[in-house]
């Protein structure tokens, strides 16, 4: 196609745009309000993934040794563990490196444990790492029946119950944003049809002439990609700006508990391609839809 | 130039309208197709451009043949064929310029010779000094004239006019008919329903007389044969 031929088009498209005013307003909106949930949607979804996949990573059995025990039982102890074929990795952690982990993970108010130095309460463990996070249960089970040991730990409780919240929340989300999608698509299917009927005389003279039913097309066709493309220019920025505000804010803080949110770049850029995407996607469906119901060229 | 074999055409709700014409126009020919209303001219005259298609027969226009055409082939057929109705068909928001330019715009013909074609064709109809004024800013004859301008500006093997004086007073419509005159002389086939019977008794022409769906008379320099 020529360069002017696309011009034309394009400047056909805009043309609808403003002319139906308030329809083009309607359907923006609606795009708008659509991409913006979806995109708030999948920054929460997201995220809450990757924590959960982070907590999951991090999901280990701790075995508690029994204060009993000495050096070579300890080691038999070590190598039974490390016999079992779930195992990935088996590493050890002293009363003494237990401590300091606390304190130090406590910050100011681990100082009051300062004093437990010479009478340590913890005991020697290991900390037992599985090839996959979901065989922590069944090498837990195993290990407690070993001799030597005083207790076995292990998260896999939390980590389930975060799947099970990301799962909920993904369907409540998937169900309202399939809504909002079709009620986007149904204003921008009609503002396309009002442009093609307030149009019929031109259509009719076009197709008199000898048009070619794509050369009809394409205006109607655009018009929709830029209805959707605009849509998506609000929920792009604000999505950028708010999740900026919320990594700067939160993001220290989570740190701490030893989660990370994902990172802004390339997050945004990915977050902002995705709404850009299912906003032509609305945008060219809707008016595709009202190409072949109402334009039989 | 068009050829019909044994043409019919039923409607989707029974109507009969076509029933069995067969019909030859040669290049550079110029005929009038009468009859009454509702005689089947207007469906005659449509599957010439096909905007309606034949249910039964063969019909060829221009080297093209319409029964096996298909539709997006139909462009090509059209961009040979200037189409003229009575009631113009002008898009009121554009100047008499813009309405005769659209025709080549929407078939992506190149500015240059947009100019060129256009002002040659309003030279034609006489409107050069209108070009500028909207459709509703000129009287009846002359927004025809735009039609037809607009019909020829491609430079169309044929011409098709659907009762192209119907809405004029009759001074206005020996001006239009002069211009079809004048289409016609410099070669351009010419194919015209018309009630007018002045006209047609005038200008001695081939007439072909449509009645039920069928010709029921064809002659060389004939006359209209009703009741005007």
């Amino acid at each position: 196609m020529k360069a002017r031929t696309i011009a034309r088009h394009v400047r056909e498209g805009l043309k609808s745009l403003v002319r139906n005013g308030w329809m083009t307003f309607a359907s923006i909106s609606a795009v708008t309000v659509t991409l913006l949930l979806t995109g708030v949607f999948l920054i929460l979804l997201l995220n809450m993934n990757a924590i959960a996949s982070q907590i999951e990573d991090d999901v280990e059995v701790r075995v508690y040794i029994d204060r009993s025990a000495d050096e070579q039982q300890m080691d038999e102890l070590k190598q039974q563990i490390e016999q079992l074929p779930e195992v990935d990795a088996v590493s050890f952690v002293s009363k003494e490196e237990g401590l300091e982990n606390l304190i130090e993970s406590l910050g100011d108010e681990g100082k009051a444990f300062e004093s437990l130095r010479d009478e340590n309460p913890l005991q020697d463990m290991y900390v037992i790492k599985t090839d996959i996070p979901q065989d922590t249960v069944t090498v837990a089970k195993h290990v407690e029946t070993f001799d030597y040991v005083d207790e076995v730990r292990y998260g896999k409780g939390t980590v389930e119950r975060l799947f099970k919240v990301v799962e909920v929340s993904r369907n409540i989300g998937l169900v309202l944003i399939i809504g909002l999608i079709f009620t986007a698509l149904f204003l921008i299917a009609n503002t396309i049809k009002l442009t093609i009927l307030s149009r019929s005389k031109e259509i009719e003279i076009m197709k008199l002439v000898g048009a070619t039913n794509a050369f009809i097309r394409w205006p109607f066709f655009i018009e929709g990609l830029l209805l959707g493309l605009i849509g998506s220019i609000i929920p792009i920025v604000v999505l950028i700006a708010g999740y900026n505000f919320l990594y700067s804010e939160f993001n220290a803080k989570l740190t701490t508990m030893f989660i990370q949110l994902l990172p802004v770049y390339p997050f945004v850029i990915q977050l902002a391609l995705i709404l850009m995407f299912i906003g032509v996607f609305i945008g060219v469906w809707g008016s595709l839809t009202s190409i072949r119901k109402f334009l039989r060229v | 130039m068009i050829l019909m074999e044994d043409v019919w055409k039923t409607y989707p709700n029974g109507v009969m309208a076509v029933n069995g014409i067969d019909f030859k126009l040669d290049k550079g020919d110029f005929v009038y197709v009468v009859g009454p209303s509702g005689a089947g001219k207007s469906t005659f005259i449509k599957m010439i451009y096909r905007e309606e298609k034949p249910t039964k027969g063969k019909i060829v226009v221009s080297d093209i043949d319409l029964t096996s055409l298909k539709e997006r082939d139909v462009p090509k057929l059209r961009r040979k064929i200037g189409v003229v109705f009575q009631d113009f068909k002008l898009l009121p928001k554009l100047t008499v310029y813009e309405n005769v330019a659209f025709a080549l715009e929407v078939i992506e013909e190149s500015p240059d010779n947009i100019k060129r074609k256009v002002m040659d064709v309003l030279e034609l109809v006489k409107l050069k000094n209108k070009a500028r004024m909207y459709p509703e800013e000129l009287s009846g004859g002359e927004q025809q004239r735009v039609s037809i301008a607009r019909s020829i500006v491609n430079n169309p093997e044929l011409v098709v006019a659907d009762e192209p004086t119907g809405n004029l007073d009759p001074d206005t419509a020996w001006g239009i008919m002069e211009i079809f005159e004048e289409i016609n002389n410099r070669g351009t086939t010419i194919i015209m329903a018309t009630h007018n019977k002045e006209i047609v008794d005038a200008t001695k022409r081939r007439v072909v007389a449509i009645e039920g769906g069928r010709i029921v008379r064809d002659e060389q320099q004939g006359e209209y044969g009703y009741e005007s």
